[in-house]
């Protein structure tokens, strides 16, 4: 690989300083599972690594109030070992467990897979469709920001210079509000998603549905919210006429590329079929509850 | 470019040693160690052969600096048997004949003994998918998988199959 | 002396712990990439980002200039090679394209081509130089595709290249290095007579052995020339004989020693990095390590070819094939060389035919120059074949396996290329696929059966083997093959079972290419038989010395003492009555008796025995999103003896699994540019074990009369089936015929949204 430096501040302000002060390219380092492969690849010549792990409260999963509030560096198999999480907000496990194999969970983490930008990130659509919010540190301060601002374009994010997330807040589910995230991919594991799609529903105790976020990865630039497929759920019941409007919303938002993971044509037909397939996984367990 | 100073513990033992910031953990292992058990075959993370547990969790570690191991805990295929006592997963891929090549070995076996460290009680389903990440191509994961879950079974105090 | 009855044997036929498995399992086992050597430099190669162009010029002044880095070689460094051709690997090779595969020559011929190599203190600073070295490039046009590589106006990857095997001669010069053919009747008048004819186009991509090993070696020259080279391949005799001639070296100067190999299929039957490492040693007077990375094994070595092929079969209503014909067409990559000619020999190899007329065609372009890979050729052809058969089967409305029944090859049967079968087992093979559980379950919705057949040659040839009598009376065996996937056991096993001793007292060894005799490479699915015969003339050789040391003993005629059960004792009451002797009771007293026991074999082995093998397949097909998946799989295979039993199903067992990724997920995948885009196992997409079913074995012992316990080979043939046992369990379980590979989730989403208007329109 080659050379470069490397800083492990144990404060959210100094990390700040090394990454605002760095002559060069700073990256943040938290789980390193794309950073270390885009390093090696030659994809990216960072001057600077900068290692968020060592910093308390980077990883870690808190309950404060009405919101959980996850470390960014925490890795995906943390969440997965976390009930309270879990039983919250199903979705958002299902998609960080995901994200490769499990070696890979026990490094990846959300900031990571949501600040390496690539549309097909598989835990970023449930976060996004949960309302999650990401909170900010910079040189200026901090601030926060809804988790779909963060992603700009495929590789890119509107973190400045000596920004890097802290922490991400995620709202508890209301009465009868649940989530689901599923992804297409050629093998059963160890793929990037062709298709992701999260959806979060909430129901009225009659089982219509009053509100909604539908979210397609891999499927345009950047992972979107489709307006339209949410307006095809709410107000309605979980039967063939609003799957059909569902599915039909979800391929009509489609913008994708054709390349060696998949075609225009599939992955906007697959958008319509992971639509369907996780509505009624989300609407079975807002049911439930 | 300085080397960096690491403190750490590796498959039990204290031990120090200075690398550079760019040098993985798999390279720190094999180069500097000279625990070459861990096998580099795609860097990664694609492939599993340089899985290792690091504080309890399994790893790729051409996934890792080698800097990030400082104050950490590390266990390598070199750490698995006890002595001169083969932990049961690797009985059981002997017996089995789990094994062709032997080049994804050493990370299918740290990958299965995490995975018994978890749960004695896995279904062949969850096995597979926890394996997923350790690629075999020679096997075609049949004997692997019956390796394991015999391991599992003897490790409940089953008799064998 | 034969073997062949399995009821005496005590030992063959068991299934013992491996020698070599603690090593393997607790991470001590020393693979390529494990040796190290004091004052060691790390190698490292500049590759061509071009599909096709050419070199205008290389300076390398700036990277020698780099703190640490202490040689460069280019082309210039290498001698020319001639275009012999040498044998010792699993095909005939050219010694000058092999040379010139290694480091170019003029011009870059694909993406990844090597085109000169760095040797430096630290990697990081080998690779920092191979960015300092400047190339200049004419960029050419360049040709991926097999059917575009033939046609006329196709750019030239080779120049003056003109198409063997063809009268007269062609005047121009193209794309095709050979056309091959293999006729047998008349198939024109077979086609005449047919009543129902199919003819149908398949295709297949070039798929990569996708060994977990990347390549790897440690190479040092000393000041007089004299060379040990460590490194993981599956021949060491390979690497020497190789080496010595693109380095233009002796080949008693160099001393290969072989590496525990991690996975190999064929692709590591050539070399890559050993004739560089070598020039870099020499010039830097220092070890050289070259280590390959994922990228560039999937961009610079293997792959095998894919190919387009035409099938068109003649039956007649009760189902006897009356007339079979092929046209291959295989990918070679930028040298000649893709393994058509088997593949032509096998397509039809497993059906008793009256006409037959095989055609095949070795082509050019701008790809990494193909190396074996498992059964080579044979298991594209049988995709098409297979699957052609299947078809067949549905027009002719006759069960695939009764097809396979009514035609299959049996014994005195001529094969269009040549042989009379004898001693083969293909016919039991299809019985015993009848008679499974697994052919008798029910299937649900959406879910399909396949069947598929498969053939390959096997190999025999040059073997070395030496048995030694420790002072101890414990057995030390040499061997000449890398052990690849537990030959040691196997050959420890046919030992212990000769001498009459228990397993754990033979402990095989492999040795390097100054300690045993010559023995060509672990391919060809040849070490059990080669091999296998040669420990067992060398164990037979060391038990008549163990007979003639008894004798001097007790001082009377080697004729009068017999070996039995691991012990010398007189041959009947007129030798005169005497204790019984043992290894251990001989072995102490072997210097007064004419010193060490040991007995060394070299042979040329004849008759591997042809394999055969049938596959049954279940998948279930997900109609929306096009993704297969394989719920059961049983392999069925004439294995001769199975010698370890355990080594022989999970030979069966990983043929399958690499049959299933090349059927449904493995590809090459380039962009416009002629560049490799999924060069890692990220894109590159091997079956996982999520991805598997347990693969259920069937083994037929057939024995196989050339070899002392019946063995034949059973390495390749597994991998030969499988792709057309999908596709034909695809066909089944959705009525879509998948013609070209892989069978990817987008390909049959898009095949059963077609066949959805057709249906409705029927």
């Amino acid at each position: 690989m080659p050379r470069v430096n490397y800083e492990a501040p144990t404060s959210v302000d100094e990390a700040v300083k090394v990454l605002a002060g760095a002559a060069g390219l700073a990256k943040v380092l938290s789980g390193g599972t794309d950073l270390l492969v885009q390093l090696r690849s030659g994809r990216l010549k960072p001057d600077l690594i900068v290692d968020t792990k060592r910093i308390p409260g980077l990883i870690g999963i808190k309950e404060e109030g009405d919101k959980f509030v996850i470390g960014a560096a925490t890795p995906g198999a943390m969440l997965s070992d976390h009930q309270a999480l879990e039983h919250a907000w199903p979705g958002i496990v299902e998609g960080a467990d995901l994200i490769g194999s499990t070696q890979i969970q026990g490094r990846a983490s959300l900031a990571g897979n949501l600040c390496n930008a690539s549309p097909a990130a598989d835990s970023v659509p449930a976060v996004i469709a949960a309302r999650a919010t990401v909170v900010i540190a910079g040189p200026a301060g901090r601030r926060e920001i809804p988790a779909e601002a963060v992603c700009t374009g495929p590789g890119r994010t509107s973190l400045a210079k000596g920004e890097f997330i802290v922490e991400f807040h995620v709202p508890k589910p209301k009465a009868h509000q649940c989530d689901a995230y599923l992804r297409f991919i050629p093998r059963t594991e160890m793929d990037i998603a062709v298709v992701g799609c999260g959806v979060n529903v909430t129901l009225d105790a009659g089982g219509t549905c009053t509100d909604a976020r539908v979210v397609l990865g891999a499927v345009a630039p950047t992972t979107v919210i489709v307006e339209d497929a949410a307006k095809a759920l709410i107000g309605h019941k979980l039967d063939e006429a609003t799957l059909a409007a569902l599915d039909a919303a979800a391929q009509k938002a489609c913008k994708p590329i054709t390349d060696k993971r998949g075609t225009i044509e599939y992955r906007t037909k697959i958008a319509g079929v992971l639509a369907r397939r996780v509505a009624a996984i989300a609407f079975e367990r807002a049911a439930a509850r | 470019m300085s080397k960096h100073h690491v403190t750490t513990t590796i498959n039990g033992e204290p031990t120090e040693y200075l690398c550079e910031a760019q040098q993985t953990m798999l390279d720190v292992l094999r180069d500097e160690l000279g625990l070459t058990g861990s096998k580099e075959g795609c860097s990664s993370g694609d492939c599993g052969a340089c899985t290792i547990i690091l504080d309890g969790s399994i790893v790729c570690s051409c996934l890792m600096l080698g800097v990030e191991a400082e104050g950490r805990t590390v266990q390598t295929i070199e750490g698995i048997a006890d002595g001169e006592k083969l932990h049961p997963v690797q009985q059981k891929f002997l017996e089995h004949a789990a094994l062709q090549c032997g080049f994804c070995t050493p990370g299918l076996i740290v990958a299965a003994k995490a995975l018994l460290d978890t749960t004695l009680n896995p279904t062949e389903e969850e096995a597979r998918y926890w394996l997923a990440g350790n690629l075999c191509r020679c096997t075609g994961y049949d004997k692997v998988l019956r390796a394991v879950m015999d391991a599992a079974a003897e490790m409940r105090g089953e008799a064998s199959a | 002396m034969s073997y062949l009855d399995k009821a005496s044997l005590k030992v063959v036929g068991s299934r013992p712990i491996r020698p070599d498995g603690v090593d393997k399992v607790t991470g001590r086992a020393n693979f390529g990439a494990d040796m190290a050597l004091p004052g060691m430099l790390w190698g490292k190669v500049k590759r061509s980002p071009h599909a096709h162009a050419r070199i205008l010029s290389i300076n390398t002044d700036k990277a020698m200039k780099l703190p640490g880095v202490k040689a460069v070689v280019t082309r210039a460094d290498f001698p020319d090679v001639p275009p012999d051709r040498a044998y010792i690997g699993e095909a005939p090779a050219n010694l000058r394209d092999m040379s010139r595969n290694v480091m170019a020559d003029g011009k870059v011929l694909y993406e990844g081509h090597a085109l000169a190599a760095v040797a430096a203190t630290d990697p990081s600073i080998a690779e920092e130089a191979v960015d300092l070295i400047e190339v200049e490039y004419e960029v050419l046009p360049h040709v991926i595709d097999v059917d575009e590589a033939m046609k006329d106006d196709a750019p030239l990857v080779q120049d003056g290249l003109f198409t063997a095997g063809v009268e007269p001669k062609p005047t121009k010069p193209s794309n095709i290095a050979k056309r091959v053919r293999f006729t047998k009747g008349d198939v024109a008048a077979g086609f005449a007579e047919a009543e129902i004819v199919v003819e149908r186009k398949y295709t297949t991509k070039p798929v990569h052995q996708a060994y977990i090993e990347p390549h790897a070696c440690v190479v040092s020259v000393g000041a007089d020339a004299q060379t040990t080279i460590w490194s993981s391949s599956q021949g060491q005799f390979m690497v020497r004989g190789y080496t010595s001639r693109i380095v233009g070296a002796d080949i008693a100067s160099i001393r290969a020693m072989p590496a525990e190999i991690g996975g190999g299929f064929g692709g590591k039957t050539i070399v890559y990095l050993e004739p560089l490492a070598y020039m870099l040693s020499k010039k830097s007077g220092r070890p050289v390590k070259m280590v390959m990375s994922r990228e560039e094994v999937f961009r610079a070595s293997g792959p095998t070819s894919g190919a387009a092929m035409e099938i068109k079969l003649g039956a007649m209503k009760d189902g006897r094939i009356v007339a079979a014909q092929a046209i291959l067409k295989y990918q070679a990559g930028a040298f000649p060389g893709s393994p058509v000619n088997q593949g032509a020999m096998c397509a039809f190899a497993s059906y008793d035919l009256p006409n037959v007329d095989v055609i095949g065609y070795d082509v050019l372009s701008n790809r990494p120059k193909t190396a074996a890979y498992r059964a080579p050729g044979s298991p594209i052809a049988a995709y098409g074949v297979e699957s052609c058969v299947d078809e067949l089967a549905g027009e002719l409305g006759i069960e695939p396996l009764r097809l396979r029944e009514i035609n299959a090859a049996k014994e005195g049967t001529k094969a269009a290329h040549g042989p009379t079968w004898t001693n083969i087992g293909y016919q039991k093979t299809l019985e015993a696929a009848r008679d499974s559980a697994h052919y008798k379950t029910k299937l649900g919705p959406n879910q399909g059966r396949g069947i598929a057949s498969g053939f390959w040659f096997n190999a025999g040839g040059d073997s070395s083997a030496a048995v030694h009598i420790n002072e101890d009376g414990t057995v030390s065996v040499m061997c000449g093959h890398p052990d690849i996937g537990g030959s040691r056991a196997s050959m420890a096993l046919m030992v212990a079972e000769v001498l009459g001793v228990p397993y754990d007292q033979v402990r095989p060894v492999i040795g390097d290419t100054s300690a045993i005799g010559f023995s060509a490479v672990t391919g060809g699915s040849r070490v059990t038989f080669a091999g296998g015969t040669a420990v067992t003339r060398a164990a037979e050789a060391v038990v008549e010395v163990l007979k003639k040391r008894a004798a001097t003993i007790w001082d009377i005629s080697p004729e009068a003492v017999e070996w039995t059960d691991g012990k010398a004792v007189p041959a009947g009451a007129n030798a005169g009555s005497f204790e019984p002797l043992d290894l251990v009771a001989i072995a102490a007293k072997s210097t007064r008796t004419g010193g060490p026991i040991s007995a060394e074999i070299q042979v040329n082995a004849q008759g591997p025995g042809p394999g055969f093998a049938t596959h049954i397949c279940d998948v279930e097909v997900d109609r929306e999103t096009g993704h297969v998946k394989v719920l059961r799989y049983t392999a069925i295979q004439d294995v001769g003896r199975a010698i370890h039993p355990a080594y022989v199903e999970g030979q069966m067992q990983g043929g399958v699994a690499q049959g299933v990724g090349w059927a449904l997920n493995e590809e090459y995948i380039y962009d416009k540019d002629g560049r490799l885009e999924n060069a890692g196992f990220l894109d590159y997409r091997v079956p996982v074990a999520s991805d598997m079913p347990m693969i259920d074995t069937i083994m037929i012992e057939v024995p196989n009369p050339r070899h002392p316990f019946g063995a034949r080979g059973v390495g390749e043939v597994p991998i030969v089936p499988p792709m057309a046992a999908v596709a034909n369990a695809i066909a089944d379980a959705v009525g879509t015929r998948m013609r070209d590979l892989p069978m990817s989730p987008p390909k049959l989403r898009a095949a059963l949204d077609e066949q959805q208007p057709r249906l409705a329109a029927e």
